[in-house]
């Protein structure tokens, strides 16, 4: 294509930016339900992960051996609640079946929703803080502390994360705890990245020396002029890291390397696989249930972007 | 060459139909040069636009919109139509030549892109083209600065070289927006110059947009003042400066601060804001601003007419004649 | 140079250099010196490039020059660290040439103007933006309108009475501004320099007024000073040195205003076509003699020192026009 046309485009998408107001007011209706619908969801899996003691169902590692690979809606009879303080076997009902060991998947489910949210929500927040903070001071202050946090951040994400993984698993053991930490660790480059990148942008921009000019300290500046216009890109990007952490749990059990004392939905659908020809829901409905909450936090994470773009052009 | 005949441009969006263009017609002869002058936000330069299609798709035509260029009628709503004449016969120069310029390639491939693309010359034709342009807007040393890059430039530099671009493939008609509103005024001057001794030579058709009606003052043979979406007046340069009727335009002439006035003049500015094009005001959509507006100003809209000699204005009680009673 | 008495800003052989890629050193300011007279507005004229805003960033000490006084009411803002600079800031504001830039786009415009007085810690919540409401009608806006508004809905003219509001709430002493109206329509420039004008008379302001546009600086400045590549070429009263002015340079930039009437075409202008040369490598003797129409010889070796030609009126030339 020829160059003056290229030229053109791109001045029409300014043009275009200029009147996408109008597009945005019609696609408004369309636009919250699919704000809504993920936020629900989320809502729903959180609701069910910090409920999960209360509902009147099995421990998620009772094993009925009468009901092993039950087909939904099969009857048992199983203790309620925590084994020790259960007053005999009880009649339930298992809505969504059992696993080939007779746990009860629903229970499973509500359980594992603790891991996947853990691990997904405390791991980008250890990479917010610790890398939008430093991507933040990197870019402002620039010199020394550029270079040397550029050379940490690429030393980190040279290094192969599965092998991090693995030696802390090993020699500490895979806890919930440890395996957060260590992917927290791992998405700090990535938040640094953005973090200094929006900074810099807007540590240039004219109301920056404004507040100098008035007298404002470093600090101030950074928490009053530079984070509220960084701080949503992170807020976007961080519910893209959930959404990606999440998933990674998921590929960390196939490994053998999640959380092995607890139920976790990566850990489901890895133990399903063998069961794939005879009982294919083992795998797919918490694959599933892994779907839904990773398409919802996509779908915010985007919404959000829209939401909160602020236009700095007028018409 | 060019007629333009009620072009109407709406944008449509949430907030309504934004009249940015409402109605506008014009002719431009080959190798004439019109100036349109007015604010931002007065549809100059989607105008223009409109002419070359470089428009979002929220944007309609009105149904009598009629375009004709060089004889032929043009169809402004047609992908394949406007291709046959944009960069070609039709060439636009942006304001900002930073942006209008891609960053990452050579001057030299971007003039000879266009070429190769349009005109189908072959590299070492093309290059030697390239060459001959660069030279010919008054870059020094053509031959090494083809080789450059954007940011290696100055930013008068830059919008020669995208004069260069919009002129490679011998134009009929150029449309300049805003050319020399990112630039300092020696610099200004310079490219004003290189673009009326270009289209001199190429006998070309020029629209000339500004916001400045010092800029235009002495380069365009005729000058369309636009307000509102509207050209409110429009006659030959010399008369328009003699004899100024629409109130609009003295507001703008009065509101640039003059070398011969003594120092700090206080200037005479127009009060209020240009007119919300989703809902402009009725009659005169100056009317709300204008300190001459009579009520059948704001009842009536004034046609734009009158004036011997070329000289069209839209008001009922333009400057020079006495007001109502 | 005018005489000690009531000034308020003096600026004496101020140096800004910058380190640039590739170990350059740019000078950007090089030994440039004038005063401001208290309630007097110096107008700063220069091409892009030529240190006109590095200069005015000197003088805020944003960032402080590599050498040379900055001395404001007497005092020397160069050495200023801490509190004390802190202080002496209330004093000197400034605002911008992008409308929007200068505004932080996600803070309501009652905020960023009452800002200031958040950062000097005066008075509560309230207080302050009563005071913002009543700075915000001084300079044309409603209030109760702006108040809550984000910057992206207001027009660019409008978003300079912001930072002229934000600049003026503290009452400076003085008013750096750098290209107010370069970015803004004639329409809207007029308002803005209307405003400022009157903004001058009712807060005493004494001002520096950067611009590339004579015909602007005109308008509001009583002192002009031309600067080019990081030299001062010539600095006079501006009635003067409109009419008959003494640098080459100064006579080139006069000829290139467009002046709206279509008899008077504008006239060649009076410079050797050419770019400006490189600030990192600046030609040696006088710097305009690249480009000046009059150089000689000597102009290419020796440079020309800062000379008085008249009564406040200096000029760095060896051929005077």
């Amino acid at each position: 294509m020829s160059r003056s046309i290229h030229g053109f485009e791109r001045r029409a998408r300014v043009a275009e930016a200029v009147a996408s107001s109008g597009a945005r007011g019609a696609r408004r209706r369309k636009l919250n339900v699919m704000l809504w619908l993920p936020i629900a969801w989320i809502a729903f899996v959180f609701g069910c992960a910090l409920s999960a003691d209360w509902w009147p169902m099995p421990e998620p590692d009772y094993m009925d051996f009468l009901s092993q690979g039950a087909p939904p809606g099969t009857t048992g009879e199983v203790p309620i609640g925590a084994f020790e303080s259960s007053e005999g076997l009880e009649h339930y009902v298992f809505w969504l079946g059992t696993d080939m060991m007779g746990r009860d998947i629903v229970s499973r489910l509500m359980f594992g929703a603790r891991v996947s949210l853990t691990l997904g929500l405390l791991a980008p927040l250890i990479g917010l803080v610790i890398g939008g903070g430093l991507g933040m001071a990197a870019g402002y202050w620039r010199g020394m502390l550029e270079a040397t946090a550029v050379g940490v951040t690429d030393t980190i994400l040279a290094f192969p994360g599965i092998v991090l993984l693995l030696a802390i698993v090993f020699y500490l053991g895979g806890s919930l705890l440890n395996l957060t930490l260590a992917l927290g660790f791992l998405t700090v480059p990535a938040f640094y990245r953005v973090a200094r990148a929006n900074t810099l942008t807007y540590a240039e921009r004219e109301f920056v020396t404004a507040a100098k000019a008035m007298g404002a300290s470093d600090v101030s500046i950074l928490a009053r002029e530079i984070l509220p216009n960084v701080i949503m890109p992170m807020l976007v990007y961080a519910l893209l890291i959930v959404a990606l952490l999440i998933v990674v749990e998921g590929v960390l059990s196939f490994l053998g390397l999640s959380v092995p004392t607890a139920p976790s939905w990566g850990g489901m659908i890895a133990e399903g696989r063998e069961y794939l020809d005879e009982h294919p829901r083992l795998c797919f409905v918490p694959a599933f249930v892994m779907f839904l909450t990773v398409l919802s936090f996509n779908l915010l994470g985007d919404r959000l972007r829209g939401l909160t773009d602020v236009r700095e052009s007028n018409i | 060459m060019l007629t333009v005949s009620n072009l109407r441009t709406h944008f449509h969006t949430g907030r309504g139909i934004v009249r940015a263009v409402d109605g506008v017609s014009f002719n431009l002869a080959r190798g004439r040069t019109l100036g349109i002058v007015g604010e931002s936000g007065s549809g100059k330069t989607v105008l223009v636009r409109s002419l070359l299609g470089l428009l979002p798709s929220t944007a309609k035509f009105g149904g009598e919109t009629e375009i004709g260029f060089e004889g032929r009628p043009l169809d402004i709503r047609s992908e394949t139509a406007l291709n046959q004449v944009r960069g070609r016969a039709i060439a636009m120069v942006f304001q900002d030549p930073m942006t209008s310029l891609n960053p990452v390639m050579t001057v030299g491939a971007q003039i000879t892109e266009s070429l190769r693309y349009h005109l189908g010359l072959t590299g070492g034709e093309a290059r030697e083209r390239a060459v001959a342009l660069i030279d010919s807007v008054g870059i020094p040393m053509a031959r090494q600065r083809i080789d450059q890059h954007p940011h290696q430039l100055s930013g008068g530099l830059r919008q020669r070289v995208a004069i260069a671009i919009a002129l490679a493939c011998e134009p009929k008609l150029l449309i300049a927006d805003e050319p020399t509103t990112a630039l300092d005024v020696t610099i200004q001057a310079e490219i004003l110059d290189l673009l009326a001794r270009q289209q001199a030579e190429r006998d070309m058709a020029m629209i000339l947009i500004t916001h400045d009606l010092g800029v235009v003052a002495g380069r365009a043979d005729d000058i369309a003042v636009m307000y509102a979406g509207r050209i409110v007046e429009r006659a030959p340069t010399a008369r328009l400066f003699a004899n100024m009727r629409m109130p609009y335009t003295q507001a703008l002439m009065n509101a640039i601060p003059r070398l011969e006035a003594p120092p700090n003049t206080p200037l005479r500015t127009i009060g209020g804001r240009p007119p919300d094009l989703v809902n402009p005001p009725p009659g005169c959509r100056f009317a709300p601003r204008c300190p001459r507006a009579e009520s059948r100003c704001t009842d009536h809209e004034p046609p734009l007419e009158g004036g011997e000699s070329g000289h069209r204005f839209a008001c009922w009680y333009p400057v020079g004649e006495p007001g109502a009673a | 140079m005018m005489s000690g008495n009531g000034e308020l800003l003096k600026v004496e052989d101020l140096v800004v250099t910058f380190n640039q890629a590739g170990g350059q050193r740019l000078r950007a300011v090089d030994g440039v010196g004038f005063a401001v007279a208290k309630g007097e507005t110096l107008g700063l004229v220069g091409e892009s490039g030529c240190g006109k805003s590095s200069l005015a960033r000197a003088v805020i000490q944003l960032p402080p020059p590599t050498s040379g006084r900055v001395l404001l009411d007497g005092e020397d803002l160069t050495g200023l660290a801490g509190e004390a600079l802190r202080r002496t800031r209330r004093k000197i504001q400034m605002i911008f040439q992008d409308p929007i830039s200068s505004l932080n786009p996600r803070r309501r415009i009652g905020d960023t103007v009452a800002q200031p007085l958040r950062i000097m810690r005066r008075g509560g919540r309230a207080e302050r933006d009563a005071q913002a409401c009543d700075m915000l009608a001084a300079v044309g806006l409603d209030p109760g309108d702006a108040i809550d508004r984000l910057p992206h809905q207001f027009s660019g003219g409008q978003c300079q009475r912001i930072s002229i509001a934000r600049a003026l709430i503290l009452e400076p002493e003085f008013l750096i501004c750098d290209e107010p109206v370069s970015a803004l329509d004639v329409s809207v420039q007029a308002q803005i320099l209307n405003l400022l004008r009157e903004m001058r008379a009712r807060y005493g302001l004494t001002m520096l007024f950067i611009s590339h546009d004579l015909a602007v600086v005109k308008n509001i400045c009583d002192r002009v000073a031309v600067m080019y590549l990081a030299k001062l070429c010539e600095i006079g009263p501006s009635e003067e040195l409109y009419r008959s002015p003494a640098h080459p340079y100064t006579a080139a930039l006069l000829s290139a205003i467009p002046q709206p009437s279509p008899e008077r075409r504008p006239a060649k202008i009076a410079l050797v076509p050419g770019e400006l040369p490189s600030p990192t490598d600046p030609p040696p003797g006088c710097r305009f003699h690249t480009r000046c129409p009059h150089a000689k010889a000597i102009c290419k070796q020796v440079e020309p020192e800062v000379k008085e030609v008249g009564p406040g009126r200096s000029v760095a030339c060896h051929f005077p026009l």
